[in-house]
């Protein structure tokens, strides 16, 4: 069971505000899925590696060459603040 | 080399963040320069828009396999990129993709020379990792730009081998020799493109268990790492002498005031949900892909000074100050090569060309002396066509005109006087003008001789070949 | 030529050959969509340069330059896919505004085929949900009711297509979100290899399980569309190198003796009766048509729906760290930015930016992820994922294409399951097990529920061979007669 504290604390490392009627209602979602995971915990995985990428693909790398696409104009132009063609935020000192 | 610190024994452990000089980003194609406008050097991929994806710098890889192998390490065939997960504003994507449990290069050790000392540091990995932006703070916002966001980093970790802040500065510089050997990094602690972390613990000497450990940051110089980790040593014996204890945290140092101070504890540590990034597959190499790397190895600094020592006969002070950087030691080489004298190439090298060189702050790379002019110069003095002192004022002129020795000789008549009949002519007339020695020299008062030969060589301007005049003037003055 | 009935390749050939020019056919569909957008809320947005765009692929016929197999095919693209100056929104607030400066791969390259895109499609939020109703542009419909969900997460893209206010769309599918919303939607829906399509500009949910595929009314148009996004993307170096052979040519509808895989744990879904009784019915007409079934176990199936959510909940709870109010997109209002603290600037934006269950997602992979349960969990599940491809490697060497409903029913109303999750995560069991194992997996239409909804067909083939589905697939479509009705609202 995931109590109210460890919702608090996940809520904490995503930066997610969460109300306390959400904090109870994730906690009991959370559990919920997290036991029917539970029948997984029991799967014998001795020396086997976790898959990330299912295919076989071959590694690939690419050449430093470089590419002069994007003006930084284009690049600041969504942001919600920005300063010339710096992005703006709160102090972080 | 074992110092005494009131009955301590500092441990320290040294992070280098090694800037590789790739043209792009390690991650995209944009350009790396420092010197680009805001967020010029951006694209949606450093910016961490939706749906962009990293797709790993061929260079980069080179040079990180490159700096391997200088350090001795182990390559791994097979190393993977994980996500470490954190939110800060100049982290663009929210994490960092960086190596973690399996780094591409482990298991290495260098070995360097401290106060004439030979110390062995073991590197415990070094991995590849991005860059982050950069922040800039005016109290009231702060500002980011992401040009620096996506630049290849090496991490190179060393093993808590180091025992005295003497040997964490030497280790410093040590690596930072490496990389400009290599030509994988420029060196630059000032602009960053090299910075260290000091892990600092002390503990009572002959103890085995270590000491909570203190993390020095963001020191750009190794002079200050020295003075930074001396005082962080004092510090902690200061605290625990004093039945403190020391608490894990992360320390600056303020070289004005030459102390250091809390930066942040570690009290709540960071959860940073490592995993490996789904966007980029193990990163995987050949046998033959490290070993066509190895070959393109220059001969390492410690290598070079060894060798500078055995077979040109330098002394161990000559050969470190001239292999301190590889062009040096190449341009050192060259003209030894070209004139077959190391010994007068060293010290040419060493006392003129360095001197004029940290006087107008040129690289040797833009001499405007050459080795093979450097080498002609020398082969003159050792075939006798211009004296040592003449030669100082013809590598005067080299250095200002960028001409060859000989055409500047030639030009100003400064080629030594060999010819004996021409140097009998000059030291009849100075006999003849100075009656009143010649017979002190003939009635048995031979030192006046040094006098002749000062008087003769003034009268050459400083071209006769002294061997010939000493010989002249003596059978001169002895006939009598 | 009746637009609505006509196969990409008569439509790109009579634009060519200048018989009706691309922009008469961009400017029917655009008819379509505003008669009909306002009745299902299939569109997000609507491009304003649709018919400049058509003007250009037809100039560049009128020149004779070379213009690809999709010449003025009207395309409808899944929010997810950042179109180049088209706002992207993938369905959230946290994106309402956003214009991207760049293509997705797969964008740029329908565009270089000659195909014009119309706009961006509804979806559930961030690709997560299967009803469209987690969708912060509103809930898109069902053509063929517009009680029910067109299914999620591309709804819109199903239900755009289904109702003919587009040629052709393009969905992601991550669990299913492909082929659920086209077996509910009643049209073809490829979900390709892991690693077959680019997945460079498509907002990531989890990027070891997202492929983007076509979503269209044939199998043959299928195959066209797949085979001009698909093949090796410098800006992806998770994309195959493999070559891409010329599905559409290679489209063969005779699968006489091929081996096709009963799953034996098909019977784990509940599965509703008409669902049931369209697969049986699917299953006699492949064998009349000459197919052979072999009975086949992946036994790991039973957990594939906690082991996705599982990774994809981890994945995504890093891929969406990036939406902070800081670069682009939403940001919380405050009075006065210079007194906030980081921490609270990030928690406000995000909290008030994501919707409920994207919360539920980053809440579940960042707990997943976090130090004390990776091993129990992220970890735990990469090793049975792992155990779960190598199953189906062995089923496939026992058999060409696994085949199995879509879904356990068909499209359910509107809010009836809205509330429970976890109930909703069942009805991915069949789909989800395909993107664990990094499988080609498509949905074809071969029936209808009672009350007139879709049915699909489910057919998994093995890593990099699609043309066997599609194969199967055209075979299928051949029998199931399901092309002559049309939905309610068309």
């Amino acid at each position: 069971m995931i109590d109210q504290k460890t919702i608090e604390h996940i809520a904490k490392l995503a930066k997610l505000k969460i109300n306390p009627s959400e904090t109870e209602e994730y906690g009991r979602q959370l559990s919920k899925v997290l036991n029917h995971f539970e029948q997984i915990a029991k799967i014998d995985t001795t020396g086997i590696e976790p898959l990330v990428t299912p295919t076989d693909i071959d590694f690939f790398a690419r050449e430093d060459l470089v590419a002069n696409d994007y003006t930084a104009e284009q690049m600041v132009s969504n942001a919600p603040e920005k300063a010339g063609q710096l992005f703006k935020v709160p102090p972080v000192v | 080399m074992s110092i005494n610190y009131r009955g301590y024994e500092p441990v320290i452990g040294i992070e280098v963040h090694v800037q590789l000089k790739t043209k792009t980003k390690i991650f995209c194609s944009d350009a790396t320069n420092f010197n680009a406008g805001d967020n010029e050097n951006t694209s949606p991929i450093s910016v961490g828009m939706p749906g962009t994806l990293p797709v790993i710098n061929k260079k980069a890889i080179e040079y990180a396999i490159k700096t391997g192998l200088a350090l001795d390490c182990k390559i791994q065939k097979k190393s993977v990129f994980s996500r470490k997960n954190y939110f800060y504003p100049d982290l663009p994507k929210g994490y960092q993709i960086s190596q973690y449990d399996l780094p591409i290069c482990e298991n290495g050790n260098i070995k360097f020379f401290v106060d004439g000392v030979e110390k062995q540091v073991s590197i415990t990995r070094a991995h590849l990792e991005e860059d982050a932006g950069k922040s800039i703070h005016t109290g009231e916002f702060t500002f980011l730009n992401y040009n620096r966001a996506g630049i290849p980093l090496l991490e190179i970790v060393s093993g808590p081998d180091i025992r005295s802040a003497r040997e964490a500065a030497e280790y410093g510089r040590t690596i930072r020799q490496i990389v400009r050997y290599l030509d994988v990094c420029d060196g630059n602690l000032e602009e960053g493109s090299l910075r260290c972390d000091c892990n600092v613990s002390v503990r009572k000497v002959g103890a085995e268990k270590l000491g909570t450990k203190v993390e020095l940051k963001n020191i750009n110089s190794f002079r200050f790492v020295e003075k930074a980790i001396d005082y962080e040593i004092d510090r902690q014996i200061d605290q625990l002498e004093s039945g403190k204890t020391i608490s894990q945290e992360t320390r600056l140092y303020d070289p004005d005031k030459n102390r250091t101070f809390t930066m942040r504890t570690k009290e709540n540590a960071e959860d940073y949900r490592y995993f490996p990034d789904p966007d980029l597959l193990p990163l995987v190499l050949s046998a033959d892909d490290i070993e066509r790397i190895r070959k393109t190895l220059p001969e390492l600094p410690i290598k070079k000074t060894e060798r500078f020592q055995k077979s040109l006969g330098l002394s161990k002070q000559d050969a470190d100050m001239l292999t301190s950087e590889k062009e040096l030691a190449e341009f050192f080489e060259l003209t030894g090569q070209s004139c077959g004298n190391y010994k007068a190439s060293a010290n040419w090298v060493m006392v003129e060309l360095l001197r004029e060189l940290n006087n107008e702050k040129i690289e040797i790379k833009d001499s405007p002396i050459t080795a093979t002019h450097l080498a002609q110069l020398i082969s003159l003095i050792d075939g006798g066509k211009i004296s040592g002192k003449i030669a100082k004022t013809v590598f005067a002129e080299m250095w200002k005109s960028k001409n060859s020795p000989q055409s500047i000789i030639e030009k100003q008549g400064l080629g030594q006087v060999s010819d004996a009949g021409a140097l009998e002519k000059v030291i009849e007339s100075v006999l003849s003008e100075n009656p009143s020695q010649v017979a002190e020299y003939r009635s048995g008062k031979t030192k006046v001789f040094g006098f002749f030969v000062g008087a003769v060589m003034k009268a050459s301007k400083g071209q006769a070949n002294p061997d010939m005049v000493n010989g002249i003037l003596k059978k001169k003055l002895d006939q009598g | 030529m009746d637009l609505l009935k006509a196969s990409f390749v008569e439509v790109a050939d009579a634009v060519k050959s200048k018989k009706i020019s691309a922009v008469e056919v961009t400017q029917f569909f655009l008819s379509r969509i505003e008669k009909l957008n306002p009745q299902l809320n299939a569109f997000i947005t609507v491009s304003e340069k649709a018919i400049a765009d058509a003007q250009e692929v037809d100039l560049k016929i009128s020149k004779s330059d070379c213009i690809g197999p999709l010449a003025g095919i009207p395309f409808g693209i899944k929010d997810m896919l950042c179109t180049k100056g088209l706002r992207t929104t993938a369905g959230s607030k946290m994106l309402e505004n956003f214009i991207p400066p760049y293509d997705a791969t797969v964008v740029a390259r329908l565009k270089s085929a000659g195909a014009i895109i119309l706009g961006k499609l509804n979806q559930d939020e961030f690709a997560m949900g299967s009803s469209n109703e987690t969708s912060y542009f509103g809930n898109c419909l069902n053509p063929w009711n517009t009680e029910y969900v067109p299914g999620g997460s591309s709804g819109g893209s199903a239900a755009a297509q289904a109702a003919r206010m587009v040629m052709g769309t393009i969905g992601t599918d991550t669990g299913g979100s492909i082929r659920q919303p086209s077996s509910f939607c009643g049209i073809v829906g490829i979900k390709p290899t892991y690693g077959r399509v680019s997945r460079y500009g498509i907002v990531a949910f989890a990027s070891s399980l997202d492929q983007a595929g076509p979503m269209v009314t044939s199998v043959q148009d299928a195959a066209l569309t797949l085979e001009s996004i698909c093949g090796h993307d410098s800006m992806d170096s998770t994309t195959s190198q493999k070559a891409v052979p010329s599905f559409s040519k290679n489209l063969n509808s005779n699968i006489k003796g091929m081996k096709i895989g009963l799953l034996k744990e098909y019977s784990l879904g509940k599965i509703h009766p008409d669902v049931e009784q369209t697969y049986q019915k699917a299953l006699e007409q492949l064998k009349l048509l000459g197919a052979e079934f072999v009975e086949i176990s992946v036994g790991l199936t039973e957990f594939a729906v906690p082991m996705y959510y599982l990774i994809s909940a981890s994945e995504a709870s890093s891929n969406l760290a990036r939406y902070d109010g800081v670069k682009y997109g939403f940001r919380a209002q405050f009075n006065d930015l210079s007194s906030m603290t980081l921490d609270d600037f990030y928690a406000e934006t995000r909290g008030q930016g994501f919707g409920t269950e994207v919360k539920r997602r980053i809440m579940l992979g960042t707990h997943c992820l976090s130090s004390g349960y990776y091993d129990a969990y992220y970890n735990k599940a990469g090793q049975v994922r792992r155990m779960l491809r190598d199953q189906y490697a062995q089923a496939f060497e026992q058999c060409d294409a696994i085949i199995s409903p879509v879904t356990t029913s068909a499209a359910f109303k509107i809010k009836e399951r809205s509330s429970d999750p976890l109930t909703m995560y069942m009805n991915d069991i069949f789909t989800t097990s395909a993107n664990l194992a990094g499988l080609a997996g498509m949905s074809v239409p071969f029936g209808f529920s009672s009350l007139g909804l879709p049915i699909g067909i489910h057919l998994v083939g093995s890593h990099f061979d699609e043309q066997k589905i599609l194969n199967i697939g055209a075979a299928l479509e051949s029998v199931s007669g399901t092309r002559e009705k049309t939905p309610h609202v068309y």
